[in-house]
């Protein structure tokens, strides 16, 4: 494992599978009725958001505090970084606290790659900018192989706003690495013309690759997006690339529905379908906790405390 | 005053004679007065920038006339045009002679204040043009550099107005609409990286539509810091018309390429790398070596673009563009067109001297090395190899993208008119 986690196409597919078993290992802690363990007492992970996400915040705080962490948490709204602090300076003081593991949330993609030139500790990437959000894709991974057994060969169909999704670019490194075969539905607005490089299928017609998809994972569609005429309408983008009843119907019958969230709900997707028994979106949010418990404890859990 | 031993591009060794700031004779073996040995340098005529960005007034924490001339005179340069974008926008008559006071009072090379198109480089109204022609800096050349004069009309007048005192508008070619937010070249790797693209198409659409505008008023164009294949194949056919337009291409979109924002040695995503226009691909870099070498882009141009480490040493997005190039421009060009075999030095010179004088109108700039031209000359070992430290430039900034790397060639010295302003690589 590298001392980071940065991108999802940094882990090999040992390291991806080491990641997936120890979290497996960790759920049972998670059932107990005493949530902690020992083994990151005395370490301190820093939690550095740029960008509001509370669900991604106390989820990587949660996984910190069950391995009993001391745990920071650091918003840049209201502190010195919206007073004109530069990112730089903010990783020297974060790094004169001795933080042993910095987890980064930032607006601007490659933001982790820079403060990882400045401090000395781990960084995790907690989803930057447009690039990537590693443990969201290791998240999946994981719910995927819960509920399918293995990844290899399984068909994943990912839906939405592809160019602007960390999501997405995430979880497309991540399964080509674990052998899953990957299909990127989206308007071609909201695909990146270069997308005929990344190691995956691309497809314009959600009907056509639904019947052939062992997992659809449908992405947050910002509505905004119409205004840079990225589609026409909301109703428009729903009719042609939601994940209604009717197309939830075309699904195999143990195929699967993920959104990293959070949901539009009637507009990417149904309510009944994100609410079915074949949606993982809850158990995504518990799993979350999971994953990032392992990652903590192999990026920080080798070194002597 | 004599040079001695020097090949003048890179000919069979001669002395050269100066006497009163003007090329007296050239020949072997000249006698007497005092001497500067050339050791078996390449002599040129002294370099002309099209497009320096000396950053005063206004942002003299990156730039002054003063170091700015230096890094020019440290990389060869007699002459360098002083891009507008300074505050205040030198969009005056006012602005312009006090770039032009300042550069005559440290001399280490010419400065040619570059006037605004439009006032306040806003692209509404046209600037007083013809008040900075008349100016004591006698303005020629007119560019809103970092902003594309996009609407049609003001550059269709823009372009009509200066004929009337021999002037050129030198585009920004970039349409604004197509690169809103744009971080690096759309391709293969922005996409990867989740940056937003500044596609080839918005500097395309608007030298195309600048060439027909030319053509149409009959007036000359430059074309700022061509970086896409495609941008090399509308000036080709406009060129092939007749039409009186002009090309440049910066030193890096003739080295680097985009693939550096994601594997470099100094780290992914660093900002040392993020420029306007972008680096683009290896296609393009080829695209327009070989245009140089043509003659299809005429000329090369700095776009020196100094800024404080501060302003580098952040997150991408929130990073300054531009790179600093005067001290590196030769190397970087003996790297990419000499080296490969595309260029010999009389070419060089033609395109970092001769041409760029003609384009800017300088009547004392560029001219061949012999008897009757001023004494504007630069000496250079081409045999040298450095490897690029950026505390060693004289430019107050830092922000070199070729930190590290080892350049071929070396500058030995620059004489402006007979008088010195580099003696063995070092300020007179």
């Amino acid at each position: 494992m590298n001392r980071h986690l940065i991108s999802a196409g940094d882990l090999a597919k040992d390291d991806a599978l080491l990641i997936l078993d120890t979290a497996e290992e960790l759920a049972s802690v998670s059932e107990r009725s005493i949530k902690k363990l020992p083994t990151l007492r005395g370490r301190t992970v820093v939690n550095l958001f740029f960008e509001d996400s509370t669900r991604t915040r106390i989820s990587f705080e949660a996984a910190a505090k069950r391995l009993s962490a001391d745990v920071i948490n650091f918003s840049a709204k209201g502190s010195s970084v919206s007073k004109g602090e530069s990112l730089k300076d903010t990783a020297l003081t974060l790094e004169a606290m001795g933080a042993d593991a910095v987890v980064i949330r930032h607006g601007s993609s490659g933001a982790p790659h820079r403060l990882a030139t400045w401090v000395h500790g781990s960084v995790v990437n907690a989803g930057d900018g447009t690039h990537e959000h590693p443990t969201q894709a290791l998240l999946d991974a994981f719910s995927m192989r819960r509920r399918l057994g293995g990844l290899e060969g399984r068909k994943v169909t990912i839906v939405g706003d592809v160019l602007h999704s960390r999501v997405a670019r995430s979880n497309v490194l991540l399964l080509h690495t674990l052998g899953a075969e990957v299909t990127l539905v989206a308007p071609p607005t909201l695909l990146p013309v270069s997308v005929g490089s990344w190691p995956c299928e691309v497809s314009y017609d959600l009907d056509a690759v639904l019947p052939k998809s062992d997992v659809v994972m449908m992405l947050r569609v910002q509505k905004e997006r119409m205004n840079a005429a990225y589609f026409p309408s909301e109703r428009e983008y729903s009719r042609r690339y939601g994940l209604d009843r009717d197309r939830f119907a075309k699904m195999p019958d143990d195929a699967i529905v993920m959104h990293p969230g959070p949901m539009n709900r009637g507009m990417e997707i149904a309510a009944e379908v994100a609410d079915s028994a074949r949606s993982t979106i809850v158990e995504q949010v518990a799993n979350g906790v999971t994953i990032r418990m392992a990652v903590l404890y192999l990026l920080l859990g080798g070194e002597s405390a | 005053m004599k040079i001695r031993n020097v090949r003048i591009l890179g000919g069979e060794p001669v002395d050269i004679r100066i006497a009163d700031g003007v090329i007296a004779e050239i020949g072997p073996g000249l006698e007497g007065g005092e001497v500067v040995d050339g050791g078996g340098a390449i002599a040129l005529p002294g370099l002309v920038d099209l497009h320096t960005h000396l950053r005063e007034p206004g942002r003299e924490d990156a730039e002054t006339v003063q170091t700015g001339t230096q890094s020019a005179a440290r990389g060869g340069y007699t002459a360098v045009h002083a891009m507008a974008n300074t505050s205040p926008v030198a969009d005056t008559a006012g602005v312009v002679e006090q770039v032009w006071r300042l550069g005559r009072e440290f001399g280490h090379c010419d400065v040619h204040p570059v006037g605004a198109v439009t006032v306040g480089l806003e692209g509404r109204q046209l600037a007083e043009l013809g008040a900075m022609a008349d100016s004591a800096a006698r303005v020629r050349v007119f560019s809103d550099d970092g902003k594309c004069v996009d609407d049609a009309v003001l550059m269709r007048r823009a372009l009509e107005y200066v004929k009337a005192f021999d002037g050129v508008v030198a585009q920004h070619a970039q349409e604004p609409r197509l690169t809103a937010g744009a971080q690096m070249n759309e391709g293969v790797v922005s996409g990867r990286l989740g940056l937003t693209g500044w596609p080839a198409v918005a500097e395309e659409a608007v030298i195309a539509r600048d060439c027909l505008l030319a053509a149409h008023v009959g007036s000359r164009l430059h074309v700022c810091h061509v970086s896409t294949a495609g941008s090399v194949e509308i000036i080709r056919w406009a060129k092939s018309k007749g039409w009186n337009i002009t090309a440049e291409v910066t030193p890096h979109h003739l080295l680097l390429t985009d693939d550096l924002v994601e594997e470099s040695p100094v780290g992914a995503y660093n900002p040392i790398y993020k420029v306007n226009p972008p680096l683009r691909t290896r296609a393009d870099v080829e695209a327009l070596r070989a245009a140089l070498a043509d003659g299809t882009i005429d000329i090369v141009a700095t776009d020196h673009a100094p800024h404080p480490v501060e302003d580098k040493e952040t997150e991408w997005s929130a990073a300054a563009m531009g790179m600093i190039g005067l001290e590196t421009a030769l190397s970087v060009v003996q790297e990419a067109m000499v080296e490969t075999g595309l260029l010999d030095w009389a070419g060089v010179a033609e395109r970092m001297s001769a041409v760029p004088a003609r384009i800017g109108r300088l009547a004392g700039q560029g001219r061949p090395l012999e008897a009757g031209s001023p004494a504007n000359i630069t000496l250079y070992d081409p045999s040298a190899r450095t490897e690029v430290d950026p505390w060693a430039y004289a430019s107050k900034s830092r922000n070199t993208p070729y930190e590290g790397m080892t350049l071929p060639g070396r500058v030995v010295a620059t004489f402006l008119r007979g008088r010195p302003t580099v003696l063995e690589g070092k300020l007179v």
